[in-house]
């Protein structure tokens, strides 16, 4: 294993809930079942660790009405969550790449307040629920990760990609991890401490303030397990690499290009390994700013907080995976994509059911659910009377508790997904890129401003050279279409086959979720790469229509913007084969574009 | 009840802390919508709210909190019949509502206990009816479930909560304080929501080593120990408490000359804004503004203040414009100040 993994399951068995959890990357393997195992043995026997699915409903995680014991008792019964049932204890997020928005704000919220408000089936409580979580993330790659509002609430984010090493790693015993439980409340800290922390951060592009915070956090959880009573540069170094190395955005701006130098020395755990052990004596430098206001308490605990957050940037560096260099690169389009929901977003939830919007009065049948609760209630006010009606208990009949007639059942309802997504296609090819590509770009805003009034879901495909990508999977963020679009360049050929290929499958994948595709095709129609990827235009052109045709067979509703200068024959044939209408740019206003897409959606 | 991070040590966010205290001077303002950055304290200062707000005087064990003297919830109602009831101080209250919520809590539904126990009929009130009078708070906004929203959107208009489900038909005041917060990361607002907070504040994450050192500091410290450090900042926020009761007291003899009216329609109009809810908006929290620092009448520069946090989310604007409206609030702004007063 791992010598930070270990180092990781032993800081957070000393404080599960003040760090929040740990994001755990890796595809389900021994190594895992391994550190979970290790977790185990570390947190005390008796404190409590269970594992939540995916999907688990609100009454599972939060809590709820228990059925079974409402109706034998006679009264309301509450059920414990998952949550509140952790108390104290450690709970297993099982494929949490894939969770919603929804779900990762209901964990969010327990963890920023160690308690679980309940305010469901008629239940008001609030339950401690001061739990940890490990969050096991397989996302295969990068559109799949941790919903970042999670991510951010979790301390340490473990990757465990590289091959096992057989290093010796750091091993503690449950009692020292007891032991340091104990101590973690008396551990002080310096104020120079927490400054190097925070500049680490700030070198380190960590927007957020909770990673200084939980950085602090872990340090103290360091200096317990070492059984010191204070704070000490080793403890920040560790806290260093282990929390703010990992969410680093950048490098530290100080030297001019540093990217390969620096992280050259691999594998990075290594090396980073060695750091935590600086030399006691002087640092080689002598510090030459010592103007800022802390440096009269800093004087009294040792080092200057300018070198020692120095030390403790370098600590942090050591430890940024070769990996994540690639995507510093990259950086701002990655943060532009940073998800706000596992790729399993609400409304694939929605496929099966819909959302529960209420229940009505009915019964149960042709797949409808019975709505136990709502049944409940509209039986309670008659209890008396009814059971007066009944003939007396004998012995082999007993008194039913609650008497539940057939006019009382409710169902459950569920919404009726109007659901419209708009598939915006765009051709950034050369030929549209030196007549109008920006024209388009400025057209298929004004389409998101109206699909935001509608409430619509967007996705954004672009295509040149010789394929299609998506830019954007459907999203109800419309800041971020417009931002995938904006950074959006053009040339190349017009893969306009490939291009109307992609839109129907994606057309697909919206229709299976029981929603409502439209497809928006912004181009010249000058198709010259066929389908194979082969130049051309005669080959091209006629996979082009063919592909037009299959899409017109899915009876998806399609226009066809025209971005050419002058209106082509092509692009108006393209139309005919997809079924599409047809709108000539040059001639369509940005308001009759508006109204255009308006008319297709309104056909359905 | 566990102890909340004290309000005036939340280091920065001066729009956020001002916002909220215009409201609670005002609560005719409206809501606030706090929209920013993860991890920027947006939910540590509305908790802190909480222990910060004067207390409030009421009907002594109402469930709707009723004000002594305008008692108007059904209990109420029922009870006295002319006489006036007993009357206890109590916090005012802020209500988190969180987003596993079901309907039946929100507004109220049939007492379930009894119902099933006795047979008796009672209405058990939700969260709205507890936060009669005070605070409702909403994390992460944007993901409310819609139907939730429907709900909300139509009792903070009304300030009335009519619930008729299960044979019951019960109607109680319910005028509250929405305030709402979220990343807008995560999805957009409704129009007809965005439309019941008065106030939208963005909150960005402190850019000054300094600042992000001390709010490490600040929350590290109160980690160690609630107690202490509420109480080292308890002075604090007592001074913020007494200036929001002064403010109260002050407000209603605020003058708001032509001028300023003059001033604020313009503003408005030079922006577009949808409606007169802007110019209310922006007015009353000119006024609240000019109470709350002790001035005697609102000025243009009291409204020059406001602006932004009134009108931002009431632009028709292009929604995706995320960064600008905040931007065209200011040129706006300029433009006017600049041209002569007519």
């Amino acid at each position: 294993m791992q010598g930070d993994a270990a180092t990781i399951a032993a800081l957070f068995a000393v404080d599960p809930s003040g760090l929040g959890g740990v994001a755990l990357r890796t595809p389900a393997c021994a190594a895992r079942d391994e550190w979970l195992a290790l977790l185990r043995t570390l947190l005390p026997a008796d404190s409590p660790m269970r594992r939540v699915p995916l999907n688990t409903g609100d009454t599972a995680l939060l809590g709820g009405l228990d059925l079974g014991a409402t109706l034998q008792a006679g009264r309301p019964v509450a059920l414990q969550g998952l949550l509140a049932q952790a108390d104290g204890g450690v709970l297993l997020l099982a494929m949490a790449e894939r969770m919603t928005a929804g779900a990762a704000a209901r964990f969010g919220s327990v963890l920023d307040s160690g308690q679980v408000l309940l305010q469901r089936d008629g239940l008001d409580r609030v339950l401690p629920a001061r739990v940890g979580l490990v969050a096991l993330d397989e996302g295969a790659d990068a559109d799949e990760q941790l919903p970042a509002s999670l991510a951010e609430r979790l301390a340490f984010h473990l990757r465990m990609d590289g091959p096992a090493e057989d290093e010796e790693s750091p091993e503690w015993s449950a009692q020292e991890v007891q032991a340091a439980r104990q101590r973690v409340g008396r551990v002080q800290m310096a104020p120079a401490s927490v400054q190097a922390l925070c500049a680490a951060a700030m070198a380190l592009g960590i927007d957020s303030l909770r990673a200084s915070l939980f950085a602090a956090r872990a340090a103290r959880a360091a200096a317990a397990l070492a059984g010191s009573d204070t704070v000490e540069e080793e403890h920040i170094a560790v806290a260093a690499r282990l929390v703010l190395a990992p969410r680093a955005t950048r490098l530290p701006p100080a030297p001019p290009e540093p990217a390969q130098e620096e992280t050259a020395p691999e594998p990075p755990a290594q090396d980073a390994s060695e750091l935590p052990d600086p030399p006691l004596e002087a640092p080689p430098e002598a510090p030459d700013d010592p103007k800022t206001e802390d440096s009269d308490e800093a004087d009294s605990l040792a080092p200057d907080p300018q070198e020692l957050a120095e030390r403790v940037l370098e600590a942090a560096q050591a430890a940024i995976p070769a990996g994540l260099l690639a995507s510093l690169k990259i950086g701002a389009l990655q943060r532009a994509k940073s998800p706000t929901s596992g790729s399993a977003g609400a409304e694939q939830k929605n496929a099966l059911r819909g959302r529960p919007v209420g229940a009505r009065k009915g019964e149960p049948r042709a797949g409808q659910r019975i709505n136990v609760l709502e049944t409940l209630r509209a039986a309670a006010p008659w209890q008396r009377l009814r059971r007066s009606a009944l003939p007396p208990a004998t012995a082999t009949l007993r008194t039913p508790r609650i008497v539940v007639r057939k006019e009382d059942f409710h169902v459950t309802r569920f919404r009726q997904l109007g659901q419209t997504t708009t598939v915006f296609v765009v051709d950034a090819s050369g030929s549209s890129a030196l007549n109008r590509l920006a024209e388009a770009k400025g057209a298929v805003e004004l389409l998101l401003a109206d699909c935001y009034v509608r409430r619509d879901s967007v996705a954004v495909l672009a295509f040149r050279g010789k394929t299609a990508e998506t830019l954007l999977p459907p999203t109800r963020s419309l800041a971020r279409a417009k931002r995938s679009l904006a950074g959006l360049p053009g040339g190349g050929g017009t893969p306009l086959a490939n291009a109307i290929d992609a839109a129907a499958a994606m057309a697909g994948q919206i229709r299976r979720k029981s929603e409502t595709p439209i497809v928006v095709l912004l181009t010249d129609g000058k198709a010259n790469i066929a389908r194979d990827g082969s130049p051309g235009r005669g080959p091209a052109a006629s996979d082009a229509l063919a592909a037009a045709a299959q899409l017109r067979a899915m009876g998806v509703s399609a226009l066809l913007v025209d971005t050419s200068p002058q209106p082509q024959s092509s692009a108006e044939q393209l139309a005919a084969a997809m079924g599409a209408q047809y709108l000539a740019l040059p001639y369509g206003g940005a308001q009759s574009l508006n109204q255009a897409v308006r008319a297709v959606a309104g056909r359905n | 009840m566990a102890l909340t991070f004290p309000f005036s040590a939340i280091v920065g966010q001066d729009d956020m802390k001002l916002a909220i205290v215009l409201t609670a001077i005002d609560p005719t303002i409206g809501g606030v919508l706090v929209f920013g950055d993860r991890g920027t304290g947006k939910s540590t200062a509305v908790r802190a709210l909480a222990a910060l707000l004067p207390k409030m005087r009421a009907v002594k064990g109402c469930r709707y909190g009723c004000d002594p003297d305008a008692a108007r919830c059904p209990d109420c109602l029922a009870a006295t019949s002319g006489k006036a009831r007993a009357s206890e101080l109590v916090g005012v209250p802020v209500v988190d509502l969180p987003l596993g919520a079901t309907e039946d809590r929100v507004v109220g539904a049939l007492d379930l206990e009894r119902a099933l126990s006795q047979g008796v009929k009672a209405f058990e009130p939700g969260l709205l009816a507890r936060a009669n009078r005070g605070y409702l708070y909403i994390d992460e906004v944007n993901l409310l479930e819609d139907h939730l929203v429907d709900l909300l959107i139509d009792v903070a208009a009304s300030g009335e909560n009519v619930v008729e489900r299960e044979g019951l038909s019960v109607r109680h005041p319910a005028r509250f304080v929405l305030i709402g917060s979220g990343n807008p990361e995560e999805g957009e607002l409704r129009p007809q929501l965005l439309d019941r907070f008065g106030l939208s504040v963005e909150v960005k994450t402190p850019s000054t080593l300094q600042e992000r050192v001390e709010v490490v500091k600040r929350r590290d410290a109160f980690e160690q120990d609630p107690q202490a450090f509420t109480e080292q900042w308890k002075k604090e926020d007592d001074k913020v408490r007494k200036g929001i009761v002064a403010g109260r007291k002050r407000l209603g003899d605020v003058q708001i000359p032509d001028s300023a009216r003059t001033f604020a329609a313009q503003l408005c109009i030079a922006l577009g804004t949808d409606g007169l809810r802007g110019d209310l908006t922006l007015v009353r929290a000119a006024r609240a503004l000019a109470a709350w620092q002790g001035d005697k009448s609102v000025t243009q520069a009291h409204l020059q203040r406001v602006a932004p946090p009134a009108l931002r989310h009431r632009l028709r604007r292009n929604p995706l414009d995320d960064a600008g409206s905040s931007t065209r609030v200011e040129r706006a702004l300029a433009e006017l100040a600049a041209a002569p007063q007519k």
